[in-house]
């Protein structure tokens, strides 16, 4: 059995326009991780997606599911995996129950006798037993989205694709999901989730990949990436002092040393302990009035590699 | 609840594929799920509904001008026998709905089945579940075609029902003159029925054709109709003679063969010949287009 949940090579889309959406990506998420799959809106995630699933037939290359091939083995491979492709779609003319007993009746490998518990357990898993009767047409954006996520926990899943799970949801609904996700996987099951805001995802993935306009710029475990990054200081003195700070930290051999313009300097800190870097300003006489050294932000990293940040639609 | 969950997870992973195999009885719960759906639907009972007042309103009108012969003047010789027999009012309904209104049904069931789905989101749901492509355009041809033979079901029971309750139902004369008892009567007309039910097969499967070709239900459904209507046309153009015998509604009309003395089985037998190829030629270009199509919506 592959260790891979998810494997491509070469993997490409280019549709009829003549538009590559998905270039040459190379995907590789090991069983048991939350993979978080980055990039800004149009930039071949979902696409992607779709082609894990079988849904969009690829141009080339190849992909993997549990270790068979799609979408050749897609009767086999689909089962345990629970997906949420593009945002929710139901019936709106059944109720959310409704809804979820319906698409359970068309799951071939389903057991018919435990239906209605799973859906209502799926339901409370979720928050939205208390509107299991209600219209799907009367659902808020948020409860759609909820339900869309039931309808992925109707069963136990050995992998999990969540495309965009946090769209349409309040900070309270994005925290759901995120110990949601941080459940899955304590429960063993793969998750490969999407996101184009990275905030939102950050903290539960261990694995991240970046998509940018189509190619896989970076992927990798979560540490390994923030590791390469070394942490930042920021020192706030008077404005007599700018000076003789910005010298004592270059001496130190402090890299991309520079200030704000006003009183607080920043520079990279490799190799000095934080420390040394105290001592030094006091024995230079610089009186210093904050001192703060921040972790390296992966936010900064993706937005180098994607050039126009995370969230396209600000 | 994450400890029983746990508990099943590994199970799933170790205990490997019979839990992900099909179980017995699950095409027929796939299709029952999508009768549930295409019958259960407000819209598509509405319609129903109201083509069953067809025959209603035309019994109605013909008994209102029964006794007027300038009413009846240049109407077809069904109309007039209808007041005769309510028998022949299944006939006559069922006559004044093949033009434009058994078609309408045929493209609402059509146009919903694929694009319909497409459209609502919901056919990228059923495909992941998984439910393969081929069994899901089958599953939906048989529940559009269920709910077209529904309508036309509704259509000629409440045909008769009206035809027995304004015109009574009496020994049947039939189109050569001759009179059938009543039985032999109704056993004609059930042929009728049935003919013109197998008759819309093709075009439920032109219909599902044209869905899978469109995220739109509302254009699948336009299109469905509109090649009912131009099919029509071209076989009333009689510079096309020579087309005529392949185009699908040629032999739509040709119930009336169950009416003659000696039914017109040659008739027959090419209107259903006619509807296999149809059924033959786009059912492959439908499955063709479905089973490789990129589910983009």
């Amino acid at each position: 059995m592959s260790d891979l949940a998810v494997r491509t090579r070469g993997l490409t889309k280019r549709f009829s326009s003549g538009q590559v959406a998905v270039d040459q990506i190379d995907l590789q998420v090991p069983r048991g991780a939350v993979y978080g799959f980055l990039g800004p809106n149009g930039s071949g995630k979902t696409t992607t997606l779709r082609m894990l699933l079988g849904l969009v037939q690829p141009t080339s290359g190849e992909v993997e599911l549990l270790g068979q091939a799609m979408p050749q083995a897609a009767a086999q491979v689909l089962g345990p995996v629970g997906a949420l492709v593009e945002g929710p779609a139901f019936w709106p003319h059944l109720t959310g129950r409704g809804n979820l007993v319906r698409l359970d009746a068309c799951d071939p490998s389903a057991d018919p006798a435990t239906r209605a518990t799973r859906a209502d357990a799926a339901l409370a898993r979720v928050g939205l037993l208390a509107a299991a009767t209600k219209k799907y047409r009367q659902y808020s954006l948020g409860m759609k989205q909820r339900l869309a996520l039931a309808a992925t926990l109707l069963r136990p899943r050995e992998l999990m694709v969540l495309d965009e799970p946090t769209n349409g949801l309040d900070p309270q609904g994005t925290r759901e999901v995120r110990t949601l996700v941080r459940e899955l996987a304590e429960e063993g099951t793969t998750v490969l989730v999407s996101s184009h805001l990275l905030a939102e995802i950050d903290q539960v993935c261990t694995h991240l990949g970046v998509m940018s306009t189509g190619r896989l710029v970076l992927q990798g475990t979560r540490a390994d990436l923030a590791g390469g990054r070394p942490r930042q200081l920021e020192v706030t003195t008077a404005p007599a002092h700018v000076d003789q700070a910005r010298q004592v930290l270059a001496d130190l051999g402090l890299g991309d040393v520079h200030d704000d313009g006003a009183t607080r300097l920043c520079a990279t800190l490799e190799g000095v302990a934080t420390a040394a870097v105290t001592q030094a300003l006091v024995t230079a006489g610089v009186g210093v009035e904050g001192l703060h050294v921040r972790e390296p932000s992966l936010e900064e990293l993706f937005v180098e590699l994607t050039g126009e940040g995370f969230d396209v639609a600000h | 609840m994450s400890h029983t969950d746990s508990a099943e997870t590994v199970r799933t992973a170790g205990a490997g594929a019979e839990r992900w195999a099909p179980r017995r009885g699950a095409t027929g719960r796939l299709l029952a799920a999508e009768l549930r759906l295409v019958l259960g639907r407000r819209r598509n009972q509405v319609f129903v509904a109201g083509l069953g007042l067809v025959p209603v309103l035309l019994g109605v009108m013909l008994y209102l001008t029964r006794d007027d012969p300038s009413a009846s003047e240049g109407s077809p010789l069904l109309l007039a026998q209808a007041t005769q027999n309510g028998v022949f009012l299944v006939v006559a309904s069922l006559f004044m709905c093949l033009p434009f209104l058994l078609p309408l049904t045929v493209a609402l069931a059509c146009g919903d089945a694929v694009a319909g789905e497409a459209s609502a989101g919901t056919l990228r749901y059923l495909l992941v579940l998984p439910v393969g492509r081929t069994k899901v355009l089958v599953t939906k041809a048989v529940a559009a075609l269920v709910f077209v033979e529904v309508a036309v079901a509704v259509v000629a029971v409440m045909g008769l029902v009206a035809g027995a309750v304004l015109f009574g139902l009496h020994d049947v004369v039939l189109l050569s003159g001759t009179t059938v008892p009543l039985a032999e009567g109704m056993a004609r007309v059930l042929g009728v029925v049935v003919y013109v039910g197998v008759s819309l097969t093709g075009l439920v499967v032109v219909g599902l054709f044209v869905s899978t070709l469109t995220e739109v239900p509302v254009a699948a459904m336009v299109a469905t109709v509109v090649v009912s209507v131009v099919s029509t046309i071209l076989d009333s153009l009689p510079a096309l003679s020579a087309i005529h015998p392949y185009l699908l509604t040629h032999y739509w009309y040709g119930f009336g063969e169950f009416l003659r003395l000696e039914v017109g089985w040659g008739v027959i037998s090419s209107g259903l010949a006619l509807q296999v190829a149809w059924i033959v030629v786009f059912g492959t270009l439908a499955w063709a287009r479905f089973t490789s199509a990129d589910i983009s919506s």
